[in-house]
């Protein structure tokens, strides 16, 4: 018997995989067996009715895709009467994804959203699709450390942070969001991208602007967690074009904490639970006991001979 | 016991207990036969599990197009039902090759898999009480009207089917139709019989003789208009099956929305969860 279960910014979750932000709402039910998640992550939520971007929002390039969605929102009473309690029938934890324009908005809403049923808040401050040309608190260090603090004062809730890719100094701005009382990252939101159609001239999203996600960024994002987790002591989620069991656990290795996954379930419906399967096989198969063994156990140069031999048990 | 809070044991059973099983599948389907129709459409047949083959018309599948050289479609590509079989186990698309995605689809053999996700979305809804119904499509809108002629028939419901093409050649749906009992009347525009006034003179005939009780239509903003002006003069109710840039399909990523006209308040709604079949009367062409 696997031992799936991993601790994740003040939550212990029953496996390590949940739903990107975004790419889940209650329609998946008709795939999986929502009770088999590790967590629910909800469309991210703000106190503004939004409409969301003009169309088109998608386009695929090799490999992936970028929206500009722009985080269509039905206001907090629209959650409170029926988000809330449609999740509160099942199992898995509910993290509910915020977000705001300014430090003190973002404070308020997670105020507003510290209830029963709600098991964390995922702070998105990071989403390309809503400031101009992508800028986002995520940005910088300065602006993440300021509003971390806003949502640490507004919330006991475990507090969890989105982190954008599109900036240079991850690592600083991943250590300003511990520093201000983060409880885990999430590294990371979709890299900022553009798709030109050759027939028309024109900017394939209507925005211009979007967000790139899928397998073409996994590299790059897994590089990420990997600068975040040795520079921080609260555990990270990655997330970032993950599709396969194997996409998972080397997010792991790298030292996520869990992972998130939401491209993928575009293409297969059913990603999530076939890589929580795919997870107990792969344990089964290295020998061992626990999936949260994986988490940060890459291999340096500097490891010695016999740190390396659990990964090859005897046949 | 005493002294502890009663235990909410209808909540924890109703969580535990509660049977779930899939209504929606992501699989690889087996192809039966994909052959050419006319000189834009070919149609797909393919033996599917129980789950795809309870698809009603008006619903649709995300098919994974098999990658051929030089283009990789990503994300599925959203395709009406045309035909489904749940004794047999088949479902059948029709699709013209017009991109990356459709150009993968005439590749497939007999014998080759696909991997189809479905059925999707809400489809149209038939009141068995109705004696009579017109279907109005056009191009790739025939595709998705096709599968109520069956139903129709089912019911006891007579079909007069109005399809419009660019040519006669090609047009697709008829001998289904009129194998089926529908009558057929096609227009197209190298005829110039597929213009609006046309088809209005067509329609006003129809309901005056009683045999436009509620419309189905499908494929033309232009015909929509046209029955939804004569819907509010006549007051006959209708569905529209409506399109849209898709990507998953299934109510998660808002791709797909589009403005509907909801007593007076124009919305945004999913075409891939809320339709892609909806009032005919809220729809914006």
């Amino acid at each position: 018997m696997i031992d799936l279960s991993v601790r994740v910014g003040g939550l212990t979750l029953a496996n390590p995989v949940m739903p990107a932000s975004g790419t889940f709402a209650e329609g998946l039910d008709k795939v999986m067996d929502f009770n088999r998640l590790g967590a629910f992550v909800t469309k991210t939520i703000t106190r503004e009715l939004r409409a969301g971007n003009p169309l088109p929002r998608v386009v695929e390039r090799a490999g992936g895709l970028i929206n500009s969605i722009g985080i269509p929102s039905k206001g907090v009473p629209y959650f409170l009467e029926h988000t809330l309690p449609y999740y509160a029938g099942h199992k898995p934890p509910l993290v509910v994804s915020i977000s705001a324009p300014t430090a003190e908005d973002f404070g308020h809403l997670a105020s507003e959203m510290t209830l029963p049923g709600v098991a964390a808040i995922e702070a998105n401050i990071s989403c390309p699709n809503i400031e101009e040309d992508g800028k986002a608190f995520a940005m910088r260090a300065s602006s993440t450390e300021t509003v971390v603090r806003h949502l640490r004062a507004a919330t006991s809730l475990p507090l969890w942070v989105k982190l954008t890719p599109n900036t240079g100094d991850l690592p600083e701005v991943a250590r300003a969001a511990e520093l201000a009382g983060a409880d885990a990252l999430v590294v990371a939101n979709t890299i900022l991208a553009m798709a030109i159609d050759l027939d028309t001239f024109k900017p394939c999203l209507g925005n211009i602007m979007g967000g790139l996600s899928g397998p073409a960024i996994k590299p790059i994002v897994l590089r990420q967690v990997y600068q975040c987790a040795r520079t921080v002591k609260i555990p990270v989620i990655g997330c970032g074009g993950i599709s396969t069991t194997e996409d998972a656990v080397e997010y792991m290795l790298a030292g996520a904490s869990a992972v998130q996954v939401g491209t993928a379930t575009f293409v297969q419906p059913a990603a999530m639970t076939t890589i929580i399967d795919g997870l107990v096989k792969f344990c089964e198969r290295k020998d061992i006991t626990r999936v949260a063994d994986l988490i940060g156990a890459v291999v340096n140069e500097e490891s010695d001979e016999p740190e390396l031999s659990w990964l090859a048990p005897p046949t | 016991m005493q002294g502890q809070a009663p235990i909410p044991a209808v909540e924890t059973d109703s969580v535990i207990a509660k049977p779930w099983s899939p209504s929606v599948v992501g699989e690889d389907a087996l192809v039966l036969s994909n052959d050419s129709v006319n000189l834009e459409y070919r149609h797909l047949v393919v033996r599917c599990s129980a789950v795809s083959a309870s698809a009603v018309p008006g619903q649709f599948f995300q098919l994974l197009c098999p990658h051929t050289e030089g283009a990789q479609p990503f994300l599925r590509r959203p395709m009406s039902l045309y035909g489904v079989n749940p004794v047999r186990r088949e479902v059948e698309f029709l699709y013209k090759v017009a991109g990356a995605g459709t150009r993968g689809l005439a590749t497939l053999r007999p014998g080759n898999t696909i991997d189809i996700m479905g059925p999707l979305g809400v489809g149209f809804t038939l009141d068995p009480k109705l004696r009579h119904i017109v279907a109005i499509g056009r191009g790739a809108g025939l595709a998705t009207l096709a599968p109520l002629a069956q139903a129709a028939k089912a019911n006891g419901t007579k079909v007069t089917a109005i399809f419009s093409a660019r040519r006669p050649e090609l047009m697709v749906s008829v001998d289904l139709f009129k194998g089926h009992g529908a009558e057929v009347i096609t227009v197209t525009d190298s005829e110039s019989t597929s213009g609006p006034s046309n088809i209005e003179r067509l329609l006003r005939g129809l309901i005056a003789a009683g045999r436009c009780e509620a419309f189905f239509t499908c494929g033309s903003s232009r015909l929509l208009r046209v029955q939804q002006r004569l819907a509010r003069e006549f007051n006959i109710p209708g569905q529209v099956a409506m399109e849209q840039q898709m990507a998953c399909g299934i109510g998660l990523c808002f791709c797909c929305v589009r403005d509907f006209n909801v007593g007076g308040e124009i919305v945004h709604r999913r075409v891939c969860w809320d339709g892609p079949v909806f009032d005919m009367m809220e729809a914006l062409p």
